[in-house]
This record gives C-alpha cells, structure tokens and sequence, in this order.
C-alpha cells in the first residue's frame, strides 16, 4: 500500500513538473532531439557471520541478488531530461530485505542559473566521511546496511540557483518512508520477541507531513562551505520501551541546522560538520569534525594512501542508531590507481567512554571492463551494555560480491 | 696566482652569465610557445586510452570532456568517464591556477556525491595508465623553471630543446626535457626524468592539427615507460574549438548533471 502511494506520489509530483516548463520564457531551441543511456548493474553477495545468531529465525549465511537499473533521456540539448534510477534486492530468507525502491524518478529543467527538478530525487550534503550529521533530506536504507551510504528516494520540488555568490537549494517536500528493518529471519535487528511497534508521527499529516529544506552552499578557493535547514518529520526515528512493555517507534518534528566546512592545503583536507537539532522533545547539538592526509605515490608505487581521523559528539548519546555519540574514528584509505582500479578502505571506531570498538574493511576490484568483485568485513568488540549496538553484538559479518555493469 | 684568480673570476663570470642566458631563453620559449596558444577560449573533445602492457596485451578506457580557459589565470575542465562500465557516470571537475594547489572535485554517482579531492597526488598514475596526474593537467609556465639547451632535429622538424623544473615538491620528476617546434612552438616531444634523474617515460607528439586556424593539437599521444615497458596511447577525436561555455557549466550542480 505505501509503495502504491509513493508511486502515486511521484507520479502527481512529476505533472507539476510541467508547469516550469510551460512558463519559461526560453530562447528557442532548435529541434527537439532525445538521447537515451540505459546503463546499471547486476550484482550477487555471499554475506556470512561467524557468530552465532542471538535471536530466534536468524540465520548465518545470506545469498542474495541486486539489480540497479539506471535509464536517463534527455532533450533540448541536455536542457531537459528524466532520471530513473531502479532499486531491488532479493534475500534468500529475509522476506523484508527483499524489497525494491525508486531511487531516483525525476524531470529536470535547466535554466541559465536555475534548476527545477519534480520527483523523487537522492540529495547528498556534507563532507566528512565516518558520520553524516548535516545529510537529513532522504530515509536511509538501513536493509542495505547501516553505513548510511543507501539512501531512498525523495520526493520532492527542489530549485536549485547557481551563481557567483554560490549555491542556493530549496526543497519542498511531502511523504517519505519510515525506516524499514530487517524481518524476523534477518541478521542485523534487536530482539522483537513478538512485540509489535506501536508507529507514531508527531505530525497529524504522519508520513505526509509537508517539509522544507533550503541550503547555500559555495566553494571559494580551497574552501568549500555550506549551511543549510530542514524543517519536517525527522526520517530516523526515536525508539522507547515504555513502562506497560510498549514498543514506540516515534517520528517527530524537527528544525534542524547544519552547517559544513572543508579546507584543502596541500596533501590536507580539514573538514566539519555541526548541526543543532529542536523538537518538542529535546534540543541537541552534534558535531563530526577531522581531515584526511594523503600521500601520493607512496615510495613510487603508484598508490595513494589516505589517512583519515574524525572525532564525533552528539547530545543523544545512547538514542543513537548510528552510535556516534563520542566515538573517534580512524581510517585508512587505498588507492592503487591500476588497471583494475584497486582500492581498500579500513577503519575502526571506538567509543572514547566506554571503550566500544567497531572495525571495517572494503576492497574492490574491476575484472576485465565490466565486472566488480569486493569483499567486505564488519564487526564489533567490546560493546558496552548501553550501546544500541550490543543488540546486533553477534552481527559481524564478511560479504563477498560479485557484480556485472552494463 | 692573479692569474689564476683572474681565470677563475673570469671563468665563472662566463659560467654565470651563461646559466642566466639559459634560464632567461628557456623562459622564454615557454612563454612563447604559452602566448601563441592564448586565447583558445574553449573546446569539447572525445579521449580514448589505449594501455599496452609487456606482453602487447591491450585495454581501453573512453572518456570525453570540455575546458574553458579562464582568463589571467589556469583553466576549468570536466571530464567525464564512458568506459570500463564499472566507472562510467563517474566525472570530475579541475579548476587549475597559474600558482598555488589547483581545485578538483569528482563526482560519484553511486552516492551522489560530490567530493573535493586533495591536489597532492599528481605523481601516481592515471588509471593505470603511464600517464600521471601531472601529465595531464594543463602545465603553465609559472609551474616549473627553465633552462635552454640547444637547437636540435627532432621527428625531423627543428625544435628548441629546453630544459624544464618542476617547482612543487610533490612532482614525480627532477626534470623534463621539452623539444619545442621553431616554426609554432608546439611541443613534439617531452622526456620525464625522474627524483633520481633517470629517464623514466617519453611522450611524443602526432598528428598535428590546426583548429580556429591558429591553435596547434596533436590528435595522437603517446607515453613510452621506459621502466616497465609499458605504453599508453591517447586518440583525440571529435575536437570543437568555440563552443558556448559559461562559468555555471563548471558548477558543482554542472558537475553533477554531467553526461
């Protein structure tokens, strides 16, 4: 029923789309003239966790297939054109990993110095690596894992004016999708024993609730800056047990202000985030500040070696699903720049507190043209009792991939 | 003992005023050879990669992209990346400047994001290419120092052979060995030597073409690695001059939208 009324959604949103297209006052276009790149992905992963399941239905090998279509057309000389951008997973024993998205279904018009796009849309902002405070337009897909990097699609009015003095965005936007989590046979969630969570919106609109977001951002020189506000229901939600064993699940409004900042020198890019949060229930602040150093064809090798530290506060402290309260992370990065376009990232985070540690390493690499084979571990030590994370304690993982673009 | 004083003070003055000499005509011709390329404005092209390896076994990399001069200063590039498909939609965004770190994003769109990347690792290669970064950005006079050499024959035309140091220390080479053609100034070969002063890659220059009936562009490049055998040869098709270009086609929104 919500994927119905998404598509619903969009495709609404998509006809006011026509509008700026209607009333543009344009110098003439020669002919129209469509171009079309089909283009995505196959891919298959082998995940596997070495310890054994904690809860009931849980298992310890998962097979599962992606496939990530991407169709782009465009017309007026790349002054207009549509983005479509498929998702879909399917998982050998989660029922709700197994599920499909519109990642990106939008119509694009460009203008001198304005852009109007209408539809659901991927929006990226910040700039630091382990932790992405000031990012809070689209709903993560956490079945995709929780490094944040998975997003889903947005719908949204968004305008975006380019000019000297920098960027200027303004989003408008209404539904978005709760956060889904992994079903009862997934590796990866907290303990459901049975109860079902009570689903609550502190807007009477629930997941209609119309949003607004506008941010300015330049980059000058070395720098590169950016400050933006959100205004709407929060797309991670706040989770409380209460006193009669009630699970909550609660979506609130927030006003939320980012701001971001990076500095180049040389080898050295600084980077900062800092947001500062208001509900009803709480005003917060948070901040992931650091920089990555890097050094270019070590020993004549030809490999890059990136060294990255951040450090992360956050007023939530233990509400966190990211966990980043104040937590450093530390992290290596290899670019081997050959033919197979090598590369391995690494890292660990560690709780400056409690001692919890969290570790990671990725490493891809192409064969022949068209195919990618990455393998990827995750896991966790020495996680504190009060840590969301030590729910999902036995859920380290190593996952090798095999994918095939086109 | 004067006498050998005088020798001495006489032969140093020589040895200087030489090197000066040398410096000031190096200089020269590379301001020379940069004047008759001013004024370029802008141009699109399409790039195809061919990496050789020892044992001739041959791969591709596809890639097109625009540049825009910008005035008084370096020049705002996009290239965008076609083939291997593992890349593709991949782009990235260079600003260079006559002194100091040159600006340069890339664009990835498995995330959408638009990430700065540190100018420090000119000296690795370009994807696995015998090209490093340095190579491939524009090479203003401003970057390097020079000293002239000689007059020589070089792919059988007359060239100016000039001597050239890198000023960053992050360049890969001690020094470079640039023939220039007397007749237009554009370069027909560059020797690369490298922190040790060993000849480490020749780049020669072919297929000349004139474009706005001033401007010199070799349609073929290619890179000898001296070291490992390896060659990488670059094929520059679909060459415009003069086409409509403004700065918000170098924006991070451009960058994002590129195709």
């Amino acid at each position: 029923m919500n994927k119905i009324r998404f598509v619903l959604g969009v495709i609404s949103i998509s006809l006011v789309g026509l509008v700026p297209n209607i009333i543009a006052q344009e110098e003439s276009v020669d002919e129209p003239k469509f171009k079309k790149k089909v283009t995505g992905l196959f891919k298959g992963d082998y995940k596997y966790y070495p310890k054994d399941a904690l809860y009931d239905g849980q298992h310890d090998e998962y097979f599962s297939s992606l496939f990530q279509p991407d169709i782009y057309i465009e017309w007026k000389k790349g002054k207009r054109l549509v983005q479509f951008t498929g998702f879909s997973r399917i998982d050998q024993h989660d029922v709700q990993r197994s599920h499909a998205d519109i990642r990106e279904l939008y119509y694009q018009a460009i203008f001198k110095k304005v852009e109007v796009s209408v539809g659901a849309k991927k929006i990226f902002w910040g700039v630091t690596e382990s932790n992405h405070l000031v990012d809070v337009v689209n709903q993560l897909d956490v079945l995709e894992g929780f490094d944040v990097e998975q997003k889903l699609g947005q719908p949204m009015v968004h305008v975006s004016i380019d000019k000297k003095w920098g960027t200027l965005d303004i989003l408008a936007m209404t539904y978005f999708r709760q956060m889904q989590f992994p079903g009862i046979e997934g590796r990866g969630r907290p303990d459901f024993g049975g109860i079902v969570p009570i689903i609550t919106f502190e807007s009477n609109m629930e997941e209609y609730s119309p949003n607004f977001a506008i941010r300015w951002s330049h980059n000058w020189k070395a720098f590169d800056f950016g400050v933006s506000h959100f205004y709407g229901t929060s797309r991670v939600p706040v989770f409380t047990i209460t006193e009669d064993f009630d699970f909550i699940v609660l979506y609130e409004l927030i006003n939320q202000t980012g701001l971001e900042f990076q500095a180049s020198h040389g080898a050295m890019i600084w980077k900062a985030e800092v947001i500062h949060r208001e509900s009803k229930r709480k005003t917060i602040t948070a901040a992931t500040v650091g920089g990555e150093f890097t050094f270019g064809n070590v020993f004549m090798s030809g490999i890059d070696v990136g060294l990255i530290a951040e450090y992360n506060y956050d007023d939530r402290g233990a509400e966190l699903i990211s966990a980043l309260n104040d937590d450093f992370f530390f992290g290596t990065r290899l670019a081997f720049n050959d033919r197979q376009s090598s590369d391995m990232i690494g890292g660990i985070i560690l709780d400056r507190t409690n001692g919890t540690l969290r570790y990671f390493a990725k490493a891809n690499r192409r064969l022949g043209s068209s195919w990618k084979m990455s393998f990827e571990i995750s896991g966790f030590d020495n996680i504190d009792q009060d840590e969301f994370l030590y729910l999902l304690r036995n859920d380290g993982f190593m996952q090798f991939s095999l994918a095939k673009y086109f | 003992m004067i006498k050998t004083i005088i020798k001495l003070a006489l032969g140093l003055s020589i040895l200087f005023s030489a090197t000066a000499f040398g410096q000031d005509r190096g200089l020269e011709i590379a301001k020379k050879a940069e004047e008759v390329d001013n004024g370029w404005g802008s141009n699109s092209n399409q790039l195809k990669m061919t990496l050789t390896d020892r044992n001739g076994r041959k791969t591709t990399r596809q890639m097109h992209g625009y540049s825009k001069e910008v005035e008084g200063d370096g020049d705002m590039s996009m290239t965008i990346f076609d083939t291997p498909e593992t890349v593709k939609g991949t782009a990235s965004m260079t600003y260079t400047h006559k002194t100091g770190d040159d600006d340069q994003w890339l664009f990835m769109p498995a995330i959408d994001r638009v990430k700065r990347i540190s100018s420090s690792s000119k000296s690795g290669p370009f994807m696995g290419s015998e090209f490093a970064f340095e190579d491939l950005s524009s090479q203003e006079v401003e970057k390097y120092t020079f000293k002239y050499m000689s007059e020589e024959k070089m792919n059988g035309v007359d060239c100016f052979k000039v001597e050239r140091f890198p000023i960053s220390k992050t360049s890969g080479y001690k020094r470079n060995i640039v023939w220039f053609n007397k007749m237009n100034y554009r370069p027909e070969k560059i020797e690369f030597y490298d922190r040790k002063n060993e000849l480490m890659k020749t780049l020669t220059f072919s297929e000349y073409k004139q474009y706005s009936s001033k401007y010199w562009r070799a349609s073929v490049m290619e890179m000898i690695n001296h070291r490992n055998g390896k060659e990488t040869r670059l094929d520059f098709t679909n060459l415009k001059f003069d086409i409509e270009l403004t700065e918000e086609d170098f924006s991070q929104n451009a960058l994002k939208r590129a195709k």
